[in-house]
């Protein structure tokens, strides 16, 4: 009779994150990043599939990875928010609650499952001035293994973190014009690329969740759009 | 939330049936016989013009012989090229076209995409179908549907029967007590290439020979500074009515009439 091996929980759980690591490091990074009128997702991604979306009024979604499991996280996201806010009130679906949902989800697949996600999600709730308590913006990510952190400022998820970041450290500042945000966050996005010219507008997709409008404050740029910011 | 739940398609109504069954009425617990007393809406009126098309609807809602409100909204914007004007029961109605509003908001979300005006007045269809056993139980739902076609450039109207019976109308439309009444008025006034202005004007006029002939309609209220809910619809997006407009179109009306001794 052969005996099973014996895996060490941390073994198995080092081994898991590892996988999950590489899956996710061979993607490109996105960039969440605030701004006077609100909150601005830039990924880079030149294909015609989604890497940001809209879940609710206030609240977008970016994830990095194996396309098919974030995008079927979004849906789930949308699902929940749509059905939250039908049984009680628009106002009711809120950021936060989302971004625990979706922790948890991520984290019990990564204990329970063979195989973990190979994902990084941000989840973006921009303020609204019409009521005291909803005023500031929040930004989330969430890794492979559930784990839930809060970003002041910008966040970045993907392959090249690190490189991304110190951009962005050194030059965000509260407050920014959204032309000025946008500006830095193609460049962040240039230094965690390993490439000689700048990026292409073409290759970027660019959302917005808008402070200011009212109801669903979530929109796509168009090409032309970019451009008309980064030349402001 | 799981990850994967025993629904995975793109329809809200759907999502509502198969894992919230709780949101939605259980007819079937409600045994036989009618539902009596609740509040009914009124009268409600669609017509194409030469921009789009124009959805109005008084505010009165009836239970019995009695006002059950004076300022109920029964004209809907369910997303920003469509709208929802209902009568029959006021609670199926109101719940309806705000299932509807997030069905279509649901299926963009989801799809990355709007529905064409055409899936947007089916679902609706299939939402009214649905509804069907509570109808029987005088709790039909009949409402009127109208949007703006962004593909083919034109306004649409759609009207409905209880079974969800669903039917294209290429002028104008009107449901509910006072709905004969507007359909009349609408009539004579009607032309394919109205304005915006003139649609206003004579959805107003109807709106005031329904109120003046059913007595479950309201029409325009001065003195208490109720006015009908008017939503236009063009290729530029949804607009409504102000108020100012709604009673210097009404004061024209009563001015005319007071000229004729038509009073």
């Amino acid at each position: 009779m052969s005996m099973p091996f014996y895996v060490s929980p941390e073994q198995v759980m080092a081994d898991k994150a590892e996988f999950a690591r590489k899956g996710i490091a061979r993607g490109k990074s996105i960039v969440a990043i605030e701004h006077q009128g609100g909150i601005l997702l830039v990924a880079e991604n030149a294909t015609s599939l989604s890497k940001v979306g809209e879940i609710y009024d206030r609240i977008a979604f970016a994830g990095v990875g194996k396309f098919s499991e974030f995008d079927q996280l979004r849906k789930v996201g949308v699902r929940f928010a749509d059905t939250k806010g039908y049984a009680y009130s628009r106002e009711d679906v809120r950021g936060r609650g989302l971004a625990n949902a979706f922790s948890q989800v991520m984290g019990e697949v990564f204990t329970r499952e063979i195989k973990p996600l190979e994902i990084e999600i941000i989840v973006a709730e921009v303020g609204d001035d019409r009521y005291d308590d909803h005023k500031k913006n929040t930004i989330y990510r969430v890794k492979y293994d559930g784990f839930i952190s809060d970003h002041p400022g910008f966040c970045v998820i993907g392959g090249n973190v690190d490189d991304v970041e110190s951009v962005l450290k050194n030059d965000y500042s509260d407050g920014m014009p959204a032309g000025e945000a946008a500006k830095l966050a193609r460049r962040s996005l240039d230094a965690g690329a390993e490439r000689s010219s700048e990026l292409d507008v073409a290759s970027l997709e660019v959302c917005l969740l808008d402070r200011n409008r009212t109801g669903r404050k979530f929109c796509r740029l168009s090409t032309e759009e970019v451009q008309g910011m980064l030349n402001t | 939330m799981p990850l994967r739940g025993s629904y995975n398609g793109s329809s809200f109504f759907e999502l509502l049936q198969l894992e919230h069954r709780h949101l939605l009425p259980d007819v079937t617990a409600w045994g036989q016989g009618t539902v009596e007393g609740v509040p009914h809406g009124t009268t409600v009126l669609a017509m194409r013009f030469g921009d789009g098309v124009l959805v109005a609807g008084d505010r009165l809602a009836t239970a019995g012989h009695s006002v059950a409100s004076r300022d109920v909204v029964k004209v809907f914007q369910t997303d920003p090229y469509s709208v929802m004007a209902i009568s029959g029961a006021a609670g199926p109605c109101i719940e309806m076209a705000r299932i509807l509003s997030v069905e279509l908001e649901h299926y963009e979300k989801i799809e990355g995409e709007s529905l064409e005006l055409e899936g947007k007045a089916n679902k609706l269809a299939q939402m009214i179908r649905a509804n069907l056993p509570a109808a029987m139980q005088g709790l039909a739902v009949v409402p009127l549907f109208a949007g703006y076609d962004t593909r083919r450039k034109i306004g649409r109207l759609w009207k409905y029967d209880i079974t969800g019976g669903r039917y294209e109308e290429a002028e104008f439309d009107a449901t509910g007590s006072g709905g004969i009444y507007a359909r009349e008025s609408l009539k004579h006034g009607w032309a394919a290439d109205l304005g915006r202005d003139d649609a206003v004007r004579i959805a107003v006029a109807a709106l005031t020979a329904a109120a003046d002939e059913d007595r479950a309609t309201g029409g325009v209220d001065l003195e208490r500074g109720i006015y009908p809910v008017i939503r236009i619809c063009t290729n530029a997006g949804q607009t409504e009515a102000s108020e100012e407009e709604i009673a210097a179109c009404y004061r024209t009306i009563l001015e005319a009439r007071t000229a004729g001794g038509n009073l």
